[in-house]
């Protein structure tokens, strides 16, 4: 009778303590859900496109091949070939970051009709965001080791740490996600302007350009106040230099990732209530 | 949770304590970003809160068939949804004990382009089952909706109403202690109809308890025995499911 009455769920509305821990309670709950969130996502995004599934390799290997094209010559880059594994790498770390980061906002604003009709936790689209960025990364190793091989950058087994950068990485993207989905509820221009500071961002990291070309004066601070530098430079050092990251070139990007997280699940997790009154 | 400090009834299963929801909503539909951005530099954004629920106390024992009744607008699915936990209440308590199945819109996690077996496993994990559990339980949901032939062809080939049936499959096929059903009875063919009604009336027998929302009277007075008449978010009336419908038609006809 009392393992009975312990089967019973309870909902009170004014009891559940601490929304942040509540959260993370019903999401481990509802792990099987966002394992099929992400499932849907990966099978449904090229779905009805001929090449299917091929379009995740493809996509950063045509931004590459395009950017190694138009920028080699601007920035006088004597190793183009080198170049091109340079720019990959950047742009898998940033494709991560902001394809993740503006799914979870939209996921939310214009799927949020699911949210009206029946209880998930909330907080499940922005980890399924990540969690299809993740898999998306996975996929684009491939496109990248083959350029690796073609331009005859060395592979080396220093691309075994790339998991632990892509887990900061999709760390810090979902405290980042969870804080904009929050604003966008409230303020939904904050979606459009979201894409222009992605945009603006992009070209502030050095991604596209090698550190050495930002002017002397103000290298220092484009780089070291700019979050994605670190989180980017973590994730070329083992593909590109072939090298394990130093402590002093892992530990911001460690504080950074998770102090991130942690503000965006505390604000999201204590505002979320409110989005089924606004959504 | 420490459910057990709080003093209720042995066999209430939903309680409201003054409840109220406080909704906050722009004066006109704005869609686009465009249109918005126009007129928040116009200053044109106002905001109107309207009380869609206000001072409700209700408790529903387990094993009732509750009829909801009102107009349009009145708050029947804003207290749906407070009961399936979809919306918490601006003020007062709700307090839900069972298992609850939510029929507020059926198949409304489904996804066009994945298949019915997918979109099963989908749905599935949206009410809170485990891949295991509905592992379990698949055949017999696909017995049910009928729908061997199309399991593996994508759901935007499926007509509406087979749509609906893997909806109301994927959602009744556990026990629930409590089922919301809201004007969905209307849906498939009729003897998918007949189907779906025999299961609910076998969930009654096991003791489920059902809230009904419907604007048939003849269903609310024929599977309810207690109702509850909602005005503009009050309870206007409370009780056996053919007096309130009596007052109801009456307010109705003035």
């Amino acid at each position: 009778m009392k393992s009975l009455k312990f089967d019973v769920p309870v909902y009170d509305s004014t009891q559940r303590g601490q929304p942040a821990l509540f959260e993370l309670r019903e999401v481990l709950k509802y792990r099987d859900l966002i394992a099929q969130l992400v499932r849907r996502d990966v099978l449904t995004r090229y779905k009805r496109s001929v090449l299917g599934i091929a379009w995740t390799l493809l996509n950063p290997l045509g931004m590459m091949v395009v950017l190694t094209i138009a920028f080699s010559q601007i920035f006088r880059i004597s190793d183009v070939y080198s170049y091109s594994a340079y720019v990959l790498s950047g742009i898998l770390a940033w494709n991560l970051f902001s394809q993740s980061t503006t799914a979870a906002m939209v996921n939310l604003v214009w799927g949020g009709g699911l949210l009206n009709r029946i209880y998930i936790p909330r907080s499940s689209f922005a980890i399924a965001a990540v969690g299809t960025g993740l898999v998306n990364t996975t996929l684009a190793l491939i496109p990248l080791i083959l350029v690796m091989l073609v331009t005859k950058v060395p592979i080396r087994v220093t691309l075994l740490f790339i998991p632990v950068c892509a887990i900061l990485l999709a760390f810090f993207s979902l405290g980042v996600g969870l804080l904009i989905s929050t604003m966008s509820v409230y303020y939904p221009d904050v979606a459009e302007m979201y894409q222009i500071i992605l945009n603006a961002w992009l070209y502030l990291t050095p991604i596209i350009y090698p550190v050495d070309i930002l002017p002397e004066a103000y290298r220092y601070w484009i780089t070291n106040l700019n979050p994605m530098f670190h989180m980017v430079r973590l994730f070329r050092i083992p593909i590109y230099y072939g090298r394990l990251p130093f402590w002093n070139e892992l530990w911001p990007a460690l504080i950074i990732s998770i102090c991130t997280l942690f503000i965006g699940w505390y604000i999201f997790s204590n505002k979320s209530d409110e989005f089924a009154y606004r959504i | 949770m420490k459910h057990s400090l709080i003093r209720t009834e042995q066999d209430e299963v939903i309680r409201l304590e003054n409840v109220s929801v406080l909704y906050c909503v722009p004066h006109e539909r704005i869609n686009t970003f465009k249109e918005y951005a126009i007129r928040w530099i116009q200053g044109k954004i106002k905001n109107q809160t309207f009380w869609a629920l206000k001072d409700i106390n209700l408790a529903i024992n387990k094993g009732e068939v509750f009829g909801l009744i009102g107009q349009n607008g009145a708050g029947k699915s804003t207290l749906l949804k407070l009961i399936a936990r979809v919306l918490r209440p601006t003020k007062g308590r709700v307090w839900v004990k069972g298992y609850v199945a939510p029929l507020l819109e059926l198949g409304a996690g489904f996804h066009p382009e994945l298949t019915g077996r997918e979109n099963v496993f989908l749905n599935g994990a949206m009410l809170g089952f485990s891949r295991q559990e509905m592992e379990d339980k698949f055949n017999q949901i696909v017995d049910f909706a009928e729908l061997w032939d199309f399991i593996d062809s994508p759901l935007r080939t499926y007509s509406s109403g087979m749509w609906a049936r893997l909806g109301f499959a994927v959602a009744t096929d556990v026990n629930p202690t409590i089922l919301i059903i809201d004007e969905i009875l209307s849906v498939g063919d009729e003897a998918f109809q007949r189907k779906s009604l025999s299961r609910i009336q076998s969930f009654r027998k096991n003791g489920s308890t059902i809230l009904l929302v419907s604007h048939n009277m003849d269903t609310i007075k024929s599977m309810c025995q207690r109702a509850a008449w909602l005005n503009h978010g009050r309870i206007e009336a409370i009780g056996e499911a053919t007096e309130v419908i009596r007052a109801y038609r009456q307010n109705q006809s003035e």
